[in-house]
C-alpha cells in the first residue's frame, strides 16, 4: 500500500502551482470576473503549451498521455488558481466522453485539438432544473439532427464543439437515450450567454434547429456512458474544490495572523482559532475522499463509482464550508468586492451545482454503498 | 498510489490470517462483532479473562505490539504491517481495549525513558498482557490543564513520598503498574515542577475508589495516594522534567492511529438497511439517505486520512499533530450517530434492555457512551487548539499563569 501521489507527481503539482501563480494571479481572474472577457485565452494558450490540457490524453492523440493521477494534480492546482477558463468542460466532460465512447476517427479530430488548446468542448446535458437523469433529456435526434433546447450547458458560449444527450427512443427506459457530438460552430446552434453566480465561468443556453449530430457510442448507450463520464468528472472537479478550499483555509489563516483587533491579532481569539480549525478537518477529509477517488479513477477500480460519489460530496462540502468560513474571518473586509474571498465563495456554489447537486450526490452514494453491500 | 499489497505485505497477510483462524476465541466473535464502542459484554464469560487470555496467545506466538522491538516483546512490524493485523483482527480486536493505554502510552514513555534493564523487565509482560497499566495523568484540579496536577512528590533519601488525589484514571482497578505525573517543586511556573514516575499499583498507600460513569458502568476511578513510596530508580527523565516526559505520552497517544476511530458509521448504514419504517425500509427515504451520505463522506474521509498518515510513517515521516482530527471528527460524529438512531426509532428509541430495543440497545449504549470520547485523551476544544496552533500556525492561547509560580496560582473561577 502507498497511499501519496509519487514525487514525480508532486514535482507536477509544483510546476503547475507556480506556473498558475504567475499566469493567474487574481487580478487575471477578475478581468473574467468583471467581464472584460468570456474566458482567460492567454492562460488557455499557456496551459496548452504546458501539456496541461492533454496530460491524460494518450499520445497517439496529441497528448502527454501521463494518466489520471497526474491530470488529478492539475486540477488540484486549477481550482486553488481559480483558474477562469473552460478547463473542466473541456478536459473532464468533453474529453473524457470522447475517450470512453468515441471512434478512432472522432478521437483523431477531436483530441489533439483539446490537447493544444484549439477547441473548446463541453457537455450538453441539463435541460433546466433537476439533476441528471434520463427522464429530463427532452431533446429529439431523429435522422442525424437534433432539436431542442439545453441549459444550463457550461462553457456553452465558447466551445467549439458538444457531447449532447438526446432522446432517441420512447420505452422510459435508460437506453432511450444516446450521446451525440456536434460541432457548434457548423450552423444549426444558437448559443446565448446566461448569468450565473460565477461569472469566471460561463454557463450558457444552446437551442439546436436540426442542427447535425453524430453520434458519440452505440444508439442506447447513452445514459451508461454519461454515468461513467459523470463520475470521472465528479473525482476531478472535487480535486479543484480540494484546491479551492486549501486556498480558502490559507487567505483565512494568514488574515488571522494580520489583522489587530481588541490588541491582538484575531487568529488568537479561540473563537477564530476554531472555525479555521474546522475549515482544516473539512479539507483534510474530502483530500482523503479524493486521493481514493484517484486511485479508483486511475485504475478504473469496480469501486469508482462509490469513490466517485464520496468525493464529489466531501469535496463540495468543504469547498463551500471554507468558502463561506473564509468570508467570516475576513469580517467587513470579506464581504467588498475587492477582497478575493467572494471568488472563491462563488465558485464553490457554483461548481457544487454543475454536475449534479450536492442531494444527487448524496443520493447516488448511498444507492451504490447499498448495491456494493447486496453483491 | 496504490492499494494492493506488496508480496512481502501479502506474505504478512495470509501468515496473520491463518494464525488468527486457528487460534482466535471464534466463540465469542458474533458477540464482538455486534457489541457497540465502549460495552463489550460477553455473556457468560469474564471479559478481562478472555482478553487477557487472548492477548498473551498473540505475545507467545509473536503476534502482540507488533511494531516494539522483539527484545521488548514485540515483532518490529513496520506501520502496514500493523494496519494489515488490525484488518484481519477484526472483531477480536475489541479485546484490545483494556490494553490500549498501557501499549499506547505507558510502554512508548518507558521505552523512551526508563532504564535499560527496566525495560527488559516490565515491557514484555505489558505486551502480553499479563501486566495491566494505567495511565495517573488526571486530577480533579488538572485535566486539560494537565500541568495544573497538585499530587506532591516529596523526596527522602532514595525514595519519593507521593500524596494527593488522581480521578478518572481508566481501568486502575484491574492495573498492575501506572505511571504517575506529580508535582516536585510548587514554587515554580507550573510546567517546571513536575515529575514523572512508574510504580505499582499494589503499593502500599495506593487506594482505588471506582467511580460510576454517566453511562452507569464504572470504567475509571479514583486513585488515592498517602505517603505511597517509590524509589527514585523508578524516576521517568530528569526530576521536574516531567512535562516533557508527559508529552512523549500524549505524542505517543497520536502514534495509535491506524487504530481506526470509531464513528458508528458502519452500525447506522446496516440499521438503516435493515429498519423498517411506515413507508418502507428507512433506506430508501430521502432524508436518511442524505443523513447517511454525510456521515458516509465522514468515516471514509477519516480512513483514508489515516491510510495517508501510514503511508507517510512508513516513508520515515513522524506523525505530527494533524492526526488530532481523528478523535475530534469520530468523538462527536458517534454520538451525532446514536441520536439519529434513536430518533429513527421515535418513541421505542427510549428503551435500552436487550430484548426491548432494537439491535440489543447498541446505539442506546453507544450515545450514553459517547460524551466521554468527546473529553477523554483531550477534549474537542483541546482538539481544535491543537490544530490551530500546532497545524495552522496560529498564537497560542493567552496564558495568565505562565509566569506565575505554581502555588501562586488561583485555584477558584469565583
Ligand atoms: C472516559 C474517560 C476516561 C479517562 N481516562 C483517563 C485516564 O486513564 N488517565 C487520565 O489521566 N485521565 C483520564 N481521563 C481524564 C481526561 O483526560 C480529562 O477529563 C480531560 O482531559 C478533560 O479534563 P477535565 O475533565 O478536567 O475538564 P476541564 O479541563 O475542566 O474542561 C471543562 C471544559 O472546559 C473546556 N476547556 C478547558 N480548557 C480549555 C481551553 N484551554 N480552551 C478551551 N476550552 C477549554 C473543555 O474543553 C471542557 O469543555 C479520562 C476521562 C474520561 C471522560
Amino acid at each position: 500500500m502507498n497511499f501519496d501521489f509519487s514525487d514525480e507527481q508532486k514535482q507536477m503539482r509544483d510546476a503547475a502551482r507556480k506556473f498558475l501563480a504567475e499566469k493567474c494571479p487574481p487580478k487575471a481572474v477578475r478581468e473574467v470576473l468583471d467581464g472584460k472577457a468570456p474566458y482567460d485565452k492567454a492562460l488557455w494558450k499557456g496551459l496548452a503549451e504546458m501539456g496541461f490540457l492533454g496530460v491524460a490524453i494518450p499520445e497517439e492523440f496529441g497528448g502527454a498521455g501521463a494518466g489520471h493521477l497526474e491530470l488529478c494534480v492539475i486540477a488540484e492546482e486549477m481550482g486553488r488558481a481559480n483558474a477562469p477558463v473552460p478547463f473542466s468542460s473541456t478536459v473532464y466532460l468533453a474529453a473524457e466522453a470522447l475517450l470512453l465512447a468515441g471512434s478512432g476517427a472522432q478521437k483523431q479530430k477531436w483530441l489533439p485539438k483539446i490537447a493544444s488548446g484549439e477547441a473548446i468542448g463541453t457537455l450538453a446535458l441539463f435541460e433546466g432544473k433537476g439533476n441528471p437523469s434520463p427522464k429530463a433529456i427532452k431533446l429529439q435526434a431523429s435522422g442525424g439532427t437534433l432539436n431542442g433546447v439545453k441549459k444550463p450547458v457550461p462553457d456553452g458560449a465558447i466551445a467549439d464543439f458538444a457531447v449532447v444527450a438526446a432522446r432517441t427512443g420512447s420505452t422510459g427506459r435508460d437506453s432511450d437515450i444516446s450521446l451525440f457530438l456536434v460541432d457548434l460552430k457548423a450552423g444549426g446552434v444558437e448559443t446565448k450567454s446566461l448569468t450565473n453566480v460565477d461569472p469566471t465561468r460561463g454557463q450558457a443556453e444552446l437551442t439546436f434547429k436540426n442542427a447535425k449530430a453524430e453520434p458519440l457510442g452505440a444508439a442506447g448507450d447513452g445514459w451508461s456512458i454519461l454515468t461513467q463520464v459523470l463520475d470521472r468528472a465528479a473525482v476531478l472537479l472535487a480535486f479543484e474544490q480540494v484546491g479551492g478550499s486549501d486556498r480558502a483555509l490559507e487567505m483565512g489563516r494568514d488574515y488571522a495572523l494580520d489583522r489587530i483587533a481588541f490588541g491582538r491579532p484575531i487568529g488568537s481569539f479561540q473563537a477564530v482559532k476554531h472555525i479555521l480549525a474546522d475549515m482544516y478537518v473539512s479539507a483534510t477529509l474530502a483530500r482523503s475522499n479524493c486521493y481514493y477517488g484517484a486511485w479508483a479513477l486511475s485504475t478504473n477500480a469496480s469501486e469508482l463509482p462509490e469513490a466517485a460519489a464520496a468525493a464529489r460530496i466531501s469535496a463540495t462540502q468543504a469547498f463551500q464550508h471554507c468558502s463561506k468560513n473564509n468570508i467570516q474571518v475576513h469580517g467587513g473586509m470579506g464581504f467588498t468586492w475587492e477582497f478575493d474571498c467572494h471568488m472563491y465563495y462563488r465558485r464553490a456554489n457554483a461548481t457544487a451545482l454543475t454536475l449534479g447537486s450536492l442531494s444527487y450526490w448524496e443520493d447516488q452514494l448511498i444507492d451504490r454503498m447499498r448495491k456494493k453491500n447486496a453483491a | 498510489m496504490n492499494f494492493d499489497d506488496t508480496p512481502q505485505e501479502a506474505a504478512f497477510r495470509a501468515e496473520a490470517r491463518a494464525w488468527i483462524q486457528a487460534n482466535a476465541p471464534k466463540q465469542y466473535e458474533e458477540e464482538l462483532r455486534k457489541s457497540s464502542l465502549g460495552r463489550t459484554v460477553l455473556k457468560g464469560a469474564n471479559i478481562l479473562e478472555v482478553a487477557k487470555a487472548w492477548q498473551k496467545k498473540k505475545a507467545d506466538a509473536g503476534w502482540a505490539c507488533l511494531h516494539w522491538p522483539k527484545e521488548y516483546g514485540g515483532r518490529g512490524a513496520s506501520p502496514i504491517e500493523r494496519v494489515i493485523w488490525q484488518q484481519e483482527e477484526g472483531p477480536f480486536g475489541k479485546l484490545s481495549g483494556m490494553f490500549i493505554i498501557g501499549h499506547g502510552m505507558c510502554g512508548p514513555t518507558m521505552m523512551a525513558f526508563a532504564g535499560e534493564e527496566q525495560k527488559r523487565k516490565y515491557l514484555p509482560p505489558l505486551a502480553s498482557g499479563e501486566k495491566v497499566w494505567c495511565q495517573l495523568f488526571s486530577e480533579p484540579a488538572g485535566g486539560s490543564d494537565v500541568a495544573g496536577l497538585r499530587t506532591r512528590a516529596e523526596k527522602k533519601g532514595d525514595d519519593w513520598i507521593i500524596n494527593g488525589q488522581k480521578i478518572w484514571t481508566s481501568g486502575a482497578h484491574y492495573s498492575d503498574y501506572g505511571i504517575l505525573l506529580t508535582r516536585t517543586d510548587p514554587t515554580v511556573p507550573k510546567h517546571k515542577g513536575l515529575t514523572m514516575f512508574f510504580l505499582d499499583m499494589k503499593s502500599p498507600g495506593v487506594e482505588v475508589r471506582p467511580i460510576k460513569q454517566a453511562s452507569g458502568q464504572s470504567d475509571f476511578n479514583e486513585v488515592y495516594f498517602t505517603d505511597v513510596v517509590i524509589p527514585d530508580s523508578q524516576r521517568l527523565g530528569a526530576v521536574n522534567d516531567g512535562w516533557n516526559v508527559s508529552l512523549t505520552t500524549l505524542m505517543n497517544e497520536r502514534m495509535s492511529i491506524g487504530a481506526g476511530v470509531s464513528t458508528g458509521f458502519p452500525e447506522l448504514f446496516d440499521f438503516c438497511n435493515s429498519l423498517m419504517l411506515e413507508e418502507g425500509p428507512a433506506i430508501e427515504d430521502r432524508s436518511v439517505r442524505s443523513r447517511l451520505a454525510n456521515y458516509a463522506v465522514k468515516a471514509s474521509g477519516l480512513r483514508y486520512t489515516s491510510m495517508r498518515a501510514i503511508s507517510a510513517l512508513s516513508k520515515g515521516e513522524r506523525p505530527g499533530p494533524e492526526n488530532s482530527i481523528g478523535k475530534l471528527v469520530a468523538g462527536s460524529m458517534v454520538q451525532e450517530v446514536a441520536m439519529y438512531a434513536l430518533d429513527l426509532q421515535g418513541a421505542a428509541g427510549v428503551l435500552s434492555g436487550p430484548e426491548d430495543a432494537e439491535v440489543a440497545g447498541k446505539f442506546q449504549a453507544m450515545l450514553l457512551r459517547a460524551p466521554g470520547t468527546r473529553v477523554e485523551g483531550g477534549t474537542d476544544e483541546i482538539m481544535r487548539n491543537i490544530i490551530a496552533e500546532r497545524v495552522l500556525g496560529l498564537p497560542g492561547d493567552i496564558r495568565v499563569d505562565k509566569d506565575v509560580p505554581f502555588n501562586q496560582i488561583p485555584t477558584k473561577g469565583r
